[in-house]
Formats: C-alpha cells, structure tokens, sequence
C-alpha cells in the first residue's frame, strides 16, 4: 500500500503543482488586483457608460447568436440523423470547422466575405443593409463560432430516441408538427438548452475573429474583450482588471448554469 | 450511419425544405468563408501565392509559432497525463471541484487570460520588480499558449482511462510487473487513440491561439509575432495577399485537425472537440 502510494504520489505532485502555477496564481492575481481596489471604486469602473455599453454589446449579441444557433443547430442534427442527402459528409466535416479553424482566420475571411464589396455583403449592400464592421458583423462573428456547440450536443441524443412513442403518436393521429413539439423537443431541450449555453459562453469570450470584423468603436460595436485590451493599451491596469473580472465571475456563472444543465439531461437520458 | 426509419413517413417534400434551410445556412456562414481562404489566396496566381510564403516577416511567424508548439504540447501532454492519471484512480473529496479548475481555461476569455499573466509579470505586477523578460516575449507567449490548451489532454485521456477500468494493471502488478512496466506496456498502448487526439486538439489550439497571445506578446513584427498575429497585421495594413497566405496555412492546420478527428472516430463513440 505505501509503495503504491509512493509510486503514485509523483503524478499527483506534479498535477497539483503544474495547476497551481497555471491556473491559480494567475487567478489569484486577477482577484488580489481587483481586491485592491476597494468595492466602491470597483463598482465605479465596473458600471461606467462605456463598460455598460460594452457589457450590453457582449451579452446581448451573444445571447441572440446562441439562440439562432439553437435553432439553427437542433435543425442541422434533425436533418443529419434523419435524413440521408448527397454531400452530408461534407456537411459533417464543416460543422466542426469553427472549432479547429484559428479564430484571427475566421475574422479575415468573415469580414471579408460580408463586406460591402464581398461575395455575400454586396448582395446586402443594396438593401442597405451593412454587416462587417458593424454590430451585425459582430453577431455573424459568433453565430460562426457557436455554431457546433448546439449541433454537437443534440446530435446524439436525436440517434438515441427510441421511435416507439413518436410512433403511437403519429398513428393515434398527431400531426408531424404535434410529433415533433408534443414527443421529440421535450425530450432533446436538455441538449438544446445546454448546447445554446455552451455557445452562448464562448461568443461571450471571443476575440480574434470580432476584433477584425468589427469596428470596435465605442457605444457601437466595440466588444467587452477588446475594451480588456484598449484599457492594458493605456496601460490603465484597474480599468483593465474590473472588466476582465466581470467577465470571469460571468463565466463561472455560465460554467454552474451549464453544469446545472449537463445534470438535467443526463438525467434524462437513463 | 444510416438514418433511421421512423414514423410519421419521411415527407420528401419537407425533407428537402430542411436540407435545403440547413445547406444554406452552413455554406453562408462556414461553406463560402472557407472556400473564400483559398480563393483570395491563390487570386493572384501559385507563384505569388508561394512568394508571399517566403516573405521574411511570415517565416518568423511561421517559426514562432511551431517553436511555441514544440514547448506547449509535449509540456501541456505531460501534465494532462500525470493529472489523467492521478484523476482516473482516485475518488476524493474535491474531486469534481478539481475537474472544473483544469477546464476552466475552456470558458475563460482568452483575453481575461493574457490579462492575468499581465498582472502576474507586468511592470506593475506581482514579480514586474524582477524584470522577468516573460512578457513581449517568448515565455510569455509559451504560457499564454499553455493555459488555453491546458484542458484538452486531460479531457480525453481520462474518460478513456475510467473506462478501461484497472483490472489489466492489477494482474499485472500480481506478476511482478513495475510502475514503468505497467505504464509502457498496459496503461499507454490502452489510452493511445485518445491521447493521440487530445495532443492534436492541444497542437492545433496552440498555433491558432490569438486573443491571450495578443494579450502578452505586444506583436513585434519579427520577435514576438505569432501566425495569427501576423494574420491580422497583415489584413490591417492592407498587405491581403499575405494575411491570406498565412490564413491558408493555418486552414490546413485545421483541416489536418479534422480528418484525424474522423480517423479517430472510426469505429469508436463520437468524441468530441471542445
């Protein structure tokens, strides 16, 4: 026992010191700072018209993009388990992009693609209707990178659904609409809700790909993660640290709520 | 896998409506971006293409960024490793507490990250009046980079590990086998497929990373410049041909990414990528 304990005992140490000088001294040191500061000045640079706005950009235009997404992303997993389609594969392969494609080539091309002279914003462009370098092309920036969340955490529990109940169903005379809302949506919104949660939670973090698309001016479109960098650009420290810590207290709500979710739908599933 | 029949009737009709909503909606948000990457790139014809891959500036970026892959992976693997396996064997109070800590990195803004090392190595910060040299350089740079890409080993090494179970391990044990024995011989030809995929996941994140980078690395054209960075630059100072250069080359890096995601996949349950 003592020998295996001691054989053991390396990886824990390492495990736990590695931890500590990554994760918790750097937190630690966000804290501290903020802590520093006492609540009423913290308060103050937390609340000032522009981190509002910012917040307001952030949150809101997550939130909308996670939610198209969600509907968005519960349609592509439907027709991916349910039907068979030339090209699916290749369906498959693109909706994982937005993972592994680097988020500074997501911005280059989206903003380019959905500028007034693009492929796809010079069809828009006539209607008056202006994308990159906006708050809309802030809001097609994350509806790119949370887009697989949704699909990703429904898609398996469409393939586990036993067809029986959707079946008497159908045959005591519900329509495909009935079927679908009354038997099926109850049964994935678990998924739903926490893949809406999961993408709203990365959009809320992005910067690569809305620093280049947006133009990030003040009260308009400017996002809370690069107002994080225009304070550090001004060396403005506090001004810095309060926003960035809002941010990380938003996360770790949205990591408990996503928790809370996970819990829900696995319990769910048995 | 072939789709299911299931009551009520497939309705062609509605079927095709759906298709057709869903290959709009991808090809406008993913398809046409992606295709675009290769089209602007290679505009101007192959040779300007590959002479914009000679250009000083993208080879530096370029060496950068593997140097600080070189340094993360096999640093990020050998942690996510020793944390799988201490993880795997033990239950203990804190335990759950503990699984959050390391995938915090995941919902953490990249940038609220940078900012921590800032406050930790800043002028201004915890050990500034050491003069450090991490930030506006490479350790920087390697640490920003270490913190994002933390999670990924561990996160698919260690359902993996509890699945399999200890029982191989324990008989070899009763026969004598040591801890490296065990390891060389049980542990890891066990795990591989899953450890192959997190250090890929890890690799790929790690030259793609941008945000807690920009953060720490103030973007000195040549020194601290990273392949996104330069990316970005590229794009700002209107030198497109370039930007779109690298941006192919860090395409390729995420398609790689993604035919060993579907290797991977064959014949084992969906994994998954974030």
């Amino acid at each position: 026992m003592l020998q295996a304990l001691s054989q053991l005992s390396w990886p824990w140490g390492l495990t736990l010191g590695y931890l500590f000088l990554m994760l918790v001294l750097p937190l630690a040191a966000l804290i501290t700072k903020s802590s520093t500061l006492g609540w009423a000045e913290f308060w103050r640079i937390a609340t000032d018209p522009l981190a509002l706005s910012a917040y307001e950009v952030t949150f809101v235009t997550a939130l909308l993009a996670a939610l198209v997404n969600g509907v968005m992303g519960t349609l592509t997993a439907w027709v991916l388990v349910r039907y068979a389609f030339p090209g699916k594969k290749l369906l498959e392969g693109l909706i994982d992009l937005p993972f592994a494609l680097p988020t500074a080539v997501a911005g280059l091309t989206l903003a380019t693609v959905y500028s007034s002279n693009g492929w796809i914003g010079s069809l828009l462009a006539p209607l008056g209707i202006r994308i990159a370098f906006t708050r809309l092309g802030v809001g097609v920036a994350m509806l790119f990178i949370s887009f697989p969340f949704v699909v990703r955490t429904v898609q398996p529990v469409l393939q586990e659904l036993e067809p029986d109940v959707e079946e008497a169903a159908w045959s005591l005379g519900a329509s495909r609409w009935q079927t679908f809302r009354r038997v099926v949506l109850p049964q994935i919104l678990p998924a739903i809700l926490t893949g809406v949660a999961l993408g709203f939670s990365r959009a809320v973090g992005e910067y690569g790909s809305i620093v280049i698309i947006a133009a990030s001016i003040p009260f308009q479109d400017l996002i809370a993660a690069v107002l994080v960098i225009q304070r550090l650009e001004q060396y403005d420290y506090a001004g810095a640290t309060v926003i960035g810590t809002v941010m990380l207290v938003i996360s770790f709500l949205l990591l408990a709520v996503i928790n809370l979710l996970q819990g829900w739908a696995s319990r769910h599933e048995t | 896998m072939k789709p299911r029949e299931v009551a009520p009737p497939a309705s062609p009709w509605l079927a095709g409506l759906l298709i057709g909503i869903v290959l709009l909606y991808v090809g406008l948000l993913i398809g046409i971006p992606l295709v675009n990457v290769f089209y602007q790139a290679f505009r101007e014809g192959i040779p300007t293409f590959f002479q914009h891959l000679g250009e000083r500036e993208f080879l530096s970026a370029a060496r950068l960024t593997l140097l600080t892959a070189l340094v993360v992976v096999p640093l990020n693997t050998l942690f996510g490793l020793c944390a799988a396996l201490a993880l795997a064997r033990r239950r203990f109070p804190g335990r759950a507490l503990l699984l959050s800590l390391i995938d915090l990195p995941f919902s953490i803004s990249p940038v609220v990250a940078g900012l921590m090392l800032v406050l930790i190595f800043g002028r201004q910060g915890w050990l500034g009046s050491w003069n450090l040299r991490v930030l506006f350089a490479f350790p920087g740079i390697v640490l920003a980079t270490a913190f994002i890409t933390l999670p990924f080993v561990v996160r698919e090494v260690l359902p993996v590990l509890e699945e399999t179970g200890t029982e191989e391990e324990e008989a070899a044990k009763t026969l004598g086998a040591n801890f490296w024995q065990i390891f060389w011989r049980i542990t890891l030809p066990n795990i591989r497929w899953g450890l192959l995929y997190g250090v890929i996941l890890t690799n790929a994140r790690a030259m793609g990373e941008f945000g807690a980078v920009a953060v720490v690395s103030g973007n000195i054209v040549g020194r601290t410049q990273t392949l996104p960075l330069f990316v970005e630059d590229a794009y700002r100072s209107y030198a497109t041909g370039s930007a779109y250069a690298a941006a192919v080359v860090l395409s390729l890096l995420a398609v790689v990414t993604l035919v060993a995601k579907e290797l991977l996949e064959r014949g084992s349950p969906s994994r998954r990528i974030f």
